[in-house]
């Protein structure tokens, strides 16, 4: 598929597949996924029972298994999904099998260029990770939470490294869990882990821990910050690697905390979703200042616009600006930039989408079933039946939209400001 | 009249927590919780209860033990949590084991006698605050402890593990399709109608259960998913032991799993307390006023199928039925009306218990009860002569039940009390009846 720079960005629009029906030997047709790059639809299909195949555009995988399911493209373009046949599982990837099969997969995860395919896997009655085809040396007893680092090279997950039968309250207060970084765990044993991050360079790993049943912690590289909490939500590494930061719950309040100490004093009824600028001068999250009110802070100040419930919080490539979904519980959605509620209630919308240079931002909303997408809170094009998330360029002056409208397959290229 | 030293039993979970404790740990612990935790409406009931007694012929512990005053809500509340507020926390490890035992397991939080209290006093509410002292003391009975560690593991109630759930999916998909060909049990779909979320005993061992809403949903040609990841278990033991950190990051897990997948609502299976779980108590403890994504019942979602005539039945159930009303979607939502308007669509003969609607005896393995496990089996069971004299009352065969827990429940008294009737889920009753177009 090549760099984003390399795709076919020439204005217009195509009509990738004309029809959507299923193709003639097809029993019936799962939803349909997109390629990055627009180029190609795929969707799993039922050939006969028990036989299943991937379409492609208008052709169909010539291998077929007694089912297929997770059907997802990787960055780099290339169709992955999980065969299952006699029992067995298999990654598979562009119609061929990757690695060996497994008694069962799940989960696929791609890197940030599309590289590294990892997926969940369990042999044996033992878990673990696979990174394309290999699973890691040692697996467990159970593992759960997994990530896969930005770079493909890396991972980690929350796995069992005690035995315990039924009820087993005593041996599971005294911990259970380790954390596990490619396939090695740590010796530290946590009743709970939750969430495994990892830092910018990819070194060092942090999640939230319960270290006892009433306290909860950060624990980095296994060692557990010295102050617990009643409760703790996911952590992040600062991008410069200066410290961890998390939300953490004290006397009924949520704040953040810093290795450790107070970042932000607790003061929200909520707080999750940390996310740091590039260079770390920057901290958002999605808090709620008051009870069942819900809003975006950025270094500890709240936004102006609250709402019932709020979602989906999105950076600039710079960290700078923010869009967030809010909605009154799921009812009458509003995207909101810049603390700047667009025009207009939606019956839902997806995470805005900033371009990687200038100002522009994009997302896709619904209303009575029709989709269309906006552009800086204006409505952009006509409407469709299906659109996924708008793809900028490299300079952000261009915008690709894959939709499906009339039951064919269209991509469309247009200036940002056509 | 008996004492809860009369009748305690042994529990491990109890016996453990009660050995780590000293007064002085008892004592802070206990008025930490007080200052911090509760507020003026459990001083209020203290201070406004009457030690008048009407509230005992709302309990079916007490109607059940002959009237016996030591089962009644105001004795339960004064020999418990209004004692620790009386002694200011100070009693002893062997105190708090008494009171523990009342409140996992001789309350099922059904809330019933708060109808009859003339000044409103919910005693199921003060006994709920008499479990999140318990749990912050550690003193919690092993099964249902055992339960909310498989929570946090897993975020299921009955430590399924990621796979296990998607291969139960698949091979209920698998097993539908002998029925219906193109019958699917649609994986994290994007967009859908509804998210059909189930309690972890379903996969577990009530797999027929997803089959029936899968061979529902088919036939009404609804457009729906599940979530292949953690998130699916909508129930919530972590809020009856009293642990609402837990329970926190169960409904956030399950409301956030729902909001990725941008469906429009979560309809939940039968299920009753994970239905307060989700419109009462997670939501708020994670800040919410109501629920961050609309909610619903099987029991509307099968009322709103049936009235619009997607689900067709063109010969209803023939075996009488009773209603058994569940605490939780009745009292707690007031799903009286359409859980009648559901049985009466689907079944011929339907006989009412006495008393029933908002004030039908509780089934008595809610509220976390028939999670404390076998060693209290016979409390509830026994504590429930009530339920087996309504059922049997009835003189019919077959109880309509739209809850797990209130099915494990009157499962054990029907046994117990040799009353020879079927509970049915709605689903059981519907997936038998419904026209099925499609099928081969
Ligand atoms: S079991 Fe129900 S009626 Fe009895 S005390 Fe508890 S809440 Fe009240
Ligand atoms: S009926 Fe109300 S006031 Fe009377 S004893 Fe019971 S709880 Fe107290």
């Amino acid at each position: 598929m090549g760099r984003i720079s390399t795709w076919d960005w020439e204005i217009g629009e195509k009509i990738v597949v004309k029809s959507l029906s299923p193709l003639q030997d097809h029993g019936w047709q799962e939803e349909p996924h997109v390629s990055p790059d627009g180029e190609t639809l795929a969707a799993v299909v039922n050939l006969a029972a028990m036989e299943f195949s991937v379409r492609t555009n208008d052709s169909v995988w010539d291998v077929t298994y007694e089912r297929i399911w997770y059907p997802r493209f990787s960055p780099d373009g290339r169709m992955t999904a999980i065969g299952q046949q006699d029992g067995e599982s298999a990654l598979l990837v562009d119609a061929e099998q990757m690695g060996e099969t497994y008694e069962y997969a799940w989960e696929t995860k791609f890197s940030d260029d599309g590289s590294t395919i990892a997926i969940m896997m369990k042999n044996e009655g033992l878990y673990g990770v696979a990174l394309n085809g290999t699973p890691w040396e040692n697996l467990f007893e159970n593992a759960n939470n997994y990530v896969l680092s930005s770079d493909g090279k890396h991972s980690s997950a929350i796995v069992q490294t005690v035995s315990m039968g039924q009820a087993e309250i005593e041996v599971f207060a005294k911990g259970i869990h380790s954390l596990a970084v490619d396939g090695n765990a740590f010796p530290g044993k946590y009743l709970n882990l939750w969430t495994p991050v990892f830092d910018s360079e990819f070194k060092r790993v942090a999640a939230q821990a319960r270290v006892s049943m009433l306290d909860y912690t950060i624990t980095v590289d296994d060692k557990p910050w010295s102050t617990v909490y009643g409760q703790v939500w996911e952590p992040i590494f600062h991008p410069l690697g200066e410290y961890v930061a998390a939300p953490v719950r004290d006397k009924g309040k949520w704040g953040v905390a810093s290795d450790g100490a107070p970042l932000w004093e607790p003061r929200y009824a909520q707080c999750t979703q940390l996310q740091f600028s590039p260079k770390g001068d920057r901290l958002w999250a999605i808090v709620a200042p008051a009870y069942g009110k819900f809003t975006v802070a950025c270094n500890n100040i709240p936004w102006s616009t609250l709402s019932p419930a709020v979602t989906d919080i999105v950076l600039n490539p710079e960290g700078d600006r923010a869009g967030v979904i809010m909605s009154n519980n799921n009812r009458d959605f509003k995207i909101v930039v810049d603390d700047k509620a667009w025009e207009g209630t939606w019956d839902m919308v997806w995470p805005v989408a900033f371009a990687p240079k200038g100002l522009n931002v994009a997302a896709v909303v619904e209303k009575n079933g029709k989709q269309q997408v906006l552009m800086n809170g204006k409505p952009f094009g006509r409407e469709f039946d299906r659109i996924w998330e708008p793809v900028f360029n490299e300079d952000g002056t261009k915008v690709m939209i894959r939709a499906i409208e009339n039951n064919s397959y269209v991509r469309i290229v247009a200036n940002v400001t056509s | 009249m008996s004492h809860i030293s009369d009748r305690i039993i042994s529990d491990p979970g109890l016996e453990l927590g009660v050995a780590n404790l000293t007064t002085e740990r008892i004592e802070e612990v206990v008025n930490q919780a007080l200052k911090g935790e509760t507020g003026a409406k459990l001083k209020a009931y203290q201070e406004t209860c009457m030690r008048c007694g009407l509230c005992a012929q709302g309990c079916h512990f007490y109607v059940s033990h002959d009237g016996d005053p030591s089962y009644s809500p105001v004795s339960k509340a004064t020999e418990s949590i209004y004692e620790l507020m009386e002694k200011k926390g100070r009693v002893s490890p062997k105190r708090i084991y008494e009171m523990a035992q009342i409140a996992y397991t001789e309350c099922n939080l059904c809330k019933r006698c708060a109808h009859y209290c003339p000044v409103g006093i919910d005693t199921g509410y003060s006994m709920l605050v008499m479990r999140r002292i318990c749990h912050l003391l550690g003193v919690v009975p092993q099964y249902i402890l055992d339960t909310g560690n498989s929570h946090a593991t897993t975020m299921n109630q009955m430590w399924v593990k990621d796979d296990e759930w998607i291969d139960t999916l698949q091979w209920q998909e698998d097993e539908a399709r002998d029925e219906f060909s193109n019958i699917r049990i649609p994986l994290d779909k994007e967009g859908a109608d509804i998210y059909y979320s189930v309690i972890a005993p379903e996969p577990k061992f009530r797999t027929q259960l997803i089959y029936q809403a899968a061979a529902i949903f088919h036939e009404a040609g609804v457009d729906w998913t599940m979530p292949s990841t953690p998130g699916w278990d909508n129930s919530d033991m972590s809020m009856y032991i009293g642990d609402f950190e837990n329970m926190g990051r169960l409904k956030r897990s399950h409301y956030e799993s729902a909001q990725k997948l941008r469906v429009k609502r979560i309809v939940m299976g039968e299920c009753g307390h994970a239905y307060r779980s989700v419109y009462d108590m997670g939501n708020r403890w994670l800040g919410y006023r109501d629920m961050p994504i609309p909610v619903i019942h099987s029991v509307e979602y099968f009322w709103e199928l049936l009235t619009e005539g997607k689900i067709k039945i063109p010969k209803k159930f023939e075996h009488p039925v009773t209603i058994h009303d569940p605490c939780n979607i009745i009292r707690g939502m007031g799903l009286m009306d359409k859980l009648r308007d559901v049985t009466h669509m689907i079944c011929e003969n339907v006989v009412e218990m006495t008393p029933n609607r908002e004030h039908n005896y509780c089934c008595s393995a809610g509220g976390g009860v028939i999670n404390c496990g076998p060693p209290f089996r016979g409390t509830r069971v026994k504590g429930n002569k009530a339920k087996a004299d309504q059922l049997r009352n009835t003189g019919v065969s077959h109880v309509v039940c739209p809850c797990h827990n209130c099915h494990g429940g009157l499962e054990d008294i029907i046994d117990h009390y040799e009353l020879g009737m079927h509970p049915k889920f709605l689903g059981d009753i519907i997936y038998e009846i419904m026209e099925k177009t499609d099928a081969l």
